[in-house]
């Protein structure tokens, strides 16, 4: 990506979405606060945070799949070839038809779970394809799921194989393929890398940023920094259920680095840098405080933080690190 | 010290998963084994922690060879250890709240006495506060579950710690926090320590020294491999 490039109409554009949890007893959680943000096709957003900061609640939302006690507000205005719709409010026939797998591909975060145990990969593939494409059944079909297979990088001596049969890199490209194989513009990929070891979480984020460089639009959630670097445009940080910092992503994992408090703990718990974790706990999401919900953790909070930041400039923190300040955990070479 | 001596293992005698390894650890060393998905590395670790019995070679603790696996094992050997595994919602039975799953080895072993200083000492050091001790493990997050996991490891003060991919479904923040309860307990307790895992980043910061696989077993035996 160069400066030069004029920035593309967005593919996806996410404004103030809020998801709640409606519990018992009048509780509600706060799932999701006010996130926004853009992406275009081609690029890469990554989402990254701690286990229950609420990544993967927003990714749910906007593939429509929120659990029945759920409320999503906000638009999540999604704009391709195909008209512009809004994920939110979008029926679920129109999800179901026109949205899922056909406008947005999901890689899931366990492909073992996601491909079916009994029939091998080839069946499913072409299942998907005839689904998604109508390509009737016969040679032709039979053509396409193959070169759906290819595109994911999966071997073709592979496909009679059943689920259980395959490693753990193998079974990903699988569910990578099926995702491809509507040809969606937006591919959305929950933790994709979690469990494989660090080639093959190498492997899987060189691919799916191939893929990207092909004209898809990803937005990629993990809680892997390491891979995030690898792959990511833009990163988005999410702490208890809001976007604190979003930043490209060169800045944010070279110099300047984070500006928020929160990433820049966050990052200096990895163990190539200073491997020191964050101070006490996030907050629980059903009892968030009134200010900013990161304060109680936070070196730099003063009496200000007791009002929520809003996010400006890329970052929502009353006191951000200021962007000139040379970094203070330069990485050993 | 802790020594497995040409340890054959695996799960059919035909095919064996290890072949001939031999891995040998100091009090208060902590040791890094790197190795692929698959290659073996925990079925290595369950040998070592006395859960799988090999088919032949020896693990042998501060002197004396193990002749027990699993609850067949002597209390005084299988105590010696403190496990750890990848997945904590695996190995948390979901029925215990989080005070009894810690408390479940004292229990066991007839030391019900001491569960409740135990837990005061443990809670606050791998940070479980509030409320959390009296949910069960549906009720809190993957790193929660796992810092309980690691609390349960440490309550019966065990000699030996076995970390099997500890940390490869928790964020970075949680991984160096539970990395840091490991270590103070290893410095306060002359304890062993096997991390078992595929980050090298990781084993490198953390262990004293990092092993990998391809070491660890003699060469193949192929006559004609080159």
């Amino acid at each position: 990506m160069t400066a030069a490039d004029p920035a593309p109409a967005p593919l996806l554009t996410v404004r103030g979405l809020t998801v709640r949890f409606r519990m018992p007893r009048g509780r509600s959680v706060a799932a999701v606060t006010d996130a926004a943000f853009d992406l275009a096709p081609g690029s890469c957003l990554v989402l990254v945070g701690e286990s229950g900061c609420g990544k993967s609640v927003l990714a749910s939302a906007l593939l429509g799949l929120l659990p029945g006690n759920a409320e999503a507000t906000g638009t999540a205005r999604l704009t391709d070839r195909h008209g512009s719709t809004d994920l939110l409010t979008a029926p679920e026939a129109e999800l179901a038809r026109t949205v899922r797998g056909r406008r947005i591909g999901l890689i899931p975060q366990s492909p073992a779970a996601h491909l079916t145990p009994v029939r091998t990969v080839r069946s499913q593939l072409e299942e998907t394809v005839r689904e998604l494409t109508g390509t009737p059944r016969g040679t032709a079909l039979r053509a396409a799921a193959v070169r759906t297979a290819a595109r994911a990088a999966f071997p073709a001596d592979h496909l009679d194989r059943y689920p259980h049969q395959l490693s753990g890199g193998l079974a990903q490209r699988a569910a990578t393929a099926l995702a491809l194989a509507g040809d969606a513009p937006l591919l959305l990929a929950d933790e994709p890398t979690t469990g494989l070891d660090r080639e093959l979480v190498d492997r899987t984020t060189d691919e799916l940023r191939r893929h990207t460089r092909a004209g898809h639009a990803l937005l990629m959630i993990t809680h892997d920094l390491a891979a995030a670097e690898r792959i990511a445009d833009r990163v988005a940080v999410m702490y208890a259920g809001r976007i604190v910092e979003l930043a490209d992503a060169r800045r944010f994992f070279g110099t300047p680095g984070p500006r928020h408090p929160y990433a820049r703990a966050l990052l200096d718990a990895l163990p190539d840098r200073a491997f020191t974790p964050l101070p006490g706990m996030p907050p629980e999401l059903g009892a968030l405080p009134p200010g900013c919900a990161f304060a109680a953790r936070c070196d730099r909070a003063t009496p200000a933080c007791a009002t929520p930041p809003a996010l400006r400039d890329g970052v929502a923190c009353h006191h951000p690190v200021p962007p000139d300040r040379e970094t203070d955990h330069a990485r050993t070479a | 010290m802790l020594e497995l001596r040409d340890i054959i293992a695996g799960y059919d005698r035909r095919t064996p998963v290890l072949r001939g390894v031999s891995l040998t650890l100091a009090p208060g060393e902590a040791v890094g084994l790197l190795g692929p998905s698959g290659c073996g590395k925990s079925t290595l670790a369950r040998v070592a922690a006395l859960l799988h019995r090999p088919d032949a070679g020896t693990v042998v603790l501060d002197g004396t060879p193990a002749r027990g696996w699993r609850h067949r094992a002597p209390r005084a050997q299988r105590t010696a250890f403190g496990v750890l595994f990848q997945q904590p919602r695996l190995s948390a039975d979901p029925r215990l709240r989080l005070a009894d799953l810690i408390a479940e080895p004292l229990r066991a072993t007839g030391r019900p006495a001491e569960v409740a200083s135990r837990l005061d000492e443990l809670a606050p050091l791998v940070g479980l506060g509030g409320d959390l001790l009296t949910r069960r493990p549906h009720e809190v997050s993957d790193g929660q579950l796992q810092r309980a996991c690691l609390a349960r490891a440490l309550v019966l003060r065990p000699r030996w710690l076995i970390c099997d991919e500890m940390t490869a479904m928790l964020d970075a923040s949680t991984t160096a926090a539970l990395v840091a309860v490991v270590e103070t307990y290893r410095r306060e307790t002359g304890a062993g320590v096997l991390a078992v895992g595929h980050d090298r980043t990781l084993l490198h910061r953390w262990c004293d020294r990092t092993v990998h696989w391809t070491d660890l077993a003699p060469a193949p035996a192929n006559p004609g491999a080159a």
